[in-house]
């Protein structure tokens, strides 16, 4: 059982598996019953009762859960164990107004960080290698999540967070880095200035990197694994599940197996929530059945993927997902950041020289992800002024809020009235250039 | 003399050009001069033509954006410090000027200046006083 962390669990039976989760499941939905009034209400609602859930089959009688549901109940409406246990914050990156919230207790953060204890083993990670996290620190769950697993593995961990290139590459050949852990394109652009600080092959230690928090192509697995000379893992996760470490890739890098022993995937028809059967092309639905504080029940995660159940080659018995190719949102990510069309739109309202018409272009120039804002310029300003210099501070004015709302910088490109498409039914507001799979 | 210029929002792609001022040629104006502001990402072309009511109604139905502006048109001497004269009447006046293009006049030893004055009648009284 090389390169397992819990090679009992992570082998299981498929029965043995579905037992515990249902023992799990019943326990989580009796807590959130107890002590969420949004689930207690829908439960009610929809005349749920909990005698009535006898496999983890009927977790489709549930409704589900929506990440509206977390702003509503902002911050903490949704927790369902009191606050003098939990014992950790977290919060969604980018999004304007409320974010999303969660929170860990003790044993959450102990079951989170052995799901990432999984997957960096399932990297070869062992006690002797040295885990340099370039994950930014903070509210966003990357770096404190890869953080807390590398630690619990037994790994010497590096806690070194995002920026500043030189000092990265300083570390990897002072303190003999093994195991990287950032966003792929991150990886990409520390490759790319590896590469220019002519640094030798032999000063660098890196065996594998583990990377996650943004979709990436078989493209880039490849030609981050030729660059740096490692072999690329991915990780997935989201923060309402618990973060980095949901699921993982093995070895054999075929999809990443779930943590199924403390989550449970489903796959639904994203329009009419019915449940579809392994293989089939839908969204990710997740529930969490052994979280204390924030036991989330079939979250619909937008991703949309397809879950794999035959044997993997590696032992591990848990399901594997693809990786998502997409969203049944809008939702953009953009160097990790969560962007959601909208915010740009409410952005441009508040602006009154020009018009809520735009069209944004996403793509990775130097492996990083640019945004660029296409905004029509009005007929009022070119009625107010000729003057170049008032109509680029009218750019700069945008450019200024869209940068502070999203939290990244977008280019603003001005273009002329009517050249925008107007929507007919569904507005095409994106132009992703970045190729996934 | 105070004339009327035409400025039209211009993208940042090949062709654009040569497509509005087709817009302009279709209407059956003659452009008497032009100039062109530009910066990394748009432009604004900065028209003179015979007939401006005509040309900024079609360039309007074709979707653009344009505003007319008044401008000053100074016809000065064709020789060395026609323009300086000018320009240093001007200034002692404490008239500044936001932009201007020249071009060469049809009359034989004259140009024409056109200028884009914040204020616009001070500077015509004046140029007009000296003989302008």
């Amino acid at each position: 059982m090389a390169n397992m962390y819990n090679p009992e669990i992570e082998t299981a039976s498929r029965e043995k598996l579905r037992e515990l989760q249902y023992v799990a499941l019943m326990k989580t939905l009796k807590r959130v019953y107890e002590n969420v009034p949004l689930y207690r209400k829908r439960f009610d609602e929809w005349g749920i009762k909990l005698e009535d859930i006898n496999s983890v089959d009927d977790l489709s009688k549930l409704p589900f859960t929506y990440k509206q549901d977390l702003r509503d109940c902002y911050p903490y409406g949704l927790f369902a164990a009191p606050m003098e246990e939990v014992v950790r914050i977290h919060a969604s990156s980018g999004t304007t107004g409320k974010q999303t919230v969660v929170g860990y207790t003790k044993n959450d953060l102990n079951m989170w960080s052995s799901c990432v204890a999984r997957a960096l083993a399932a990297a070869g990670c062992t006690k002797k290698d040295f885990v340099h996290i370039s994950y930014g620190y903070g509210l966003f769950t990357g770096g404190l999540g890869l953080h807390d697993g590398a630690q619990l593995l037994g790994a010497t961990t590096i806690p070194v967070s995002s920026g500043n290139t030189d000092r990265q590459l300083q570390i990897f050949q002072d303190f003999g880095s093994s195991i990287l852990c950032c966003t792929p394109s991150y990886a990409l652009f520390l490759s790319d200035a590896i590469a220019e600080k002519k640094i030798p092959h032999e000063n660098l230690k890196l065996k594998a990197g583990i990377f996650g928090a943004e979709p990436w192509t078989e493209n880039m697995r490849k030609e981050i694994e030729a660059r740096l000379g490692i072999k690329a893992y991915d990780i997935y996760g989201l923060s309402e599940i618990a973060g980095p470490g949901v699921s993982y890739d093995c070895e054999y890098q075929c999809g990443m197996h779930i943590n199924e022993d403390n989550f449970i995937p489903e796959i639904i028809d994203p329009d009419t929530g019915k449940v579809l059967p392994y293989g089939v092309q839908g969204e990710l639905v997740f529930t969490c059945i052994t979280k204390e504080a924030l036991p989330l029940i079939r979250y619909r995660t937008r991703d949309i993927t397809r879950l794999l159940v035959d044997k993997c080659n590696c032992g591990r018995t848990f399901v594997r997902m693809e990786k998502p190719c997409g969203r049944s949102d809008d939702m953009l990510i953009i160097r990790g950041v969560n962007v959601f069309p909208s915010q740009i739109e409410s952005v441009l309202l508040t602006i009154k020289e020009v018009l809520p018409h735009y069209i944004l272009v996403v793509d990775r120039i130097n492996n990083l992800d640019t945004l660029e804002v296409k905004v029509e310029i009005s007929d009022e300003i070119m009625s107010s002024t000729d003057s170049v210099r008032h109509i680029e501070e009218i750019a700069k004015k945008i450019k200024h809020k869209i940068d502070s709302t999203l939290g990244i910088a977008a280019k603003i490109t001005l273009v002329e009235p009517n050249t925008i498409p107007r929507s007919q039914g569904k507005a095409q507001r994106v132009i992703d250039n970045r190729k996934y799979n | 003399m105070i004339i009327k210029q035409i400025s039209v929002f211009v993208e940042n792609r090949s062709g654009r050009l040569a497509e509005i001022t087709s817009i302009i040629a279709e209407a059956g104006c003659s452009i008497r001069a032009l100039s062109i502001a530009d910066t990394t990402n748009f432009g604004i072309l900065r028209l003179i033509v015979d007939d401006s009511k005509k040309a900024e109604d079609a360039l309007r139905t074709n979707g653009l954006a344009v505003s007319i502006t008044n401008v000053i048109n100074v016809r000065i001497e064709d020789k060395p410090g026609g323009l300086s004269k000018v320009l240093k009447m001007m200034s002692e006046q404490g008239i500044a000027v936001e932009y201007m293009y020249a071009f060469i006049s049809k009359c034989e030893n004259e140009a024409q200046v056109v200028m884009r004055i914040e204020d616009l009648n001070r500077a015509d009284e004046l140029l007009t006083k000296a003989g302008y």
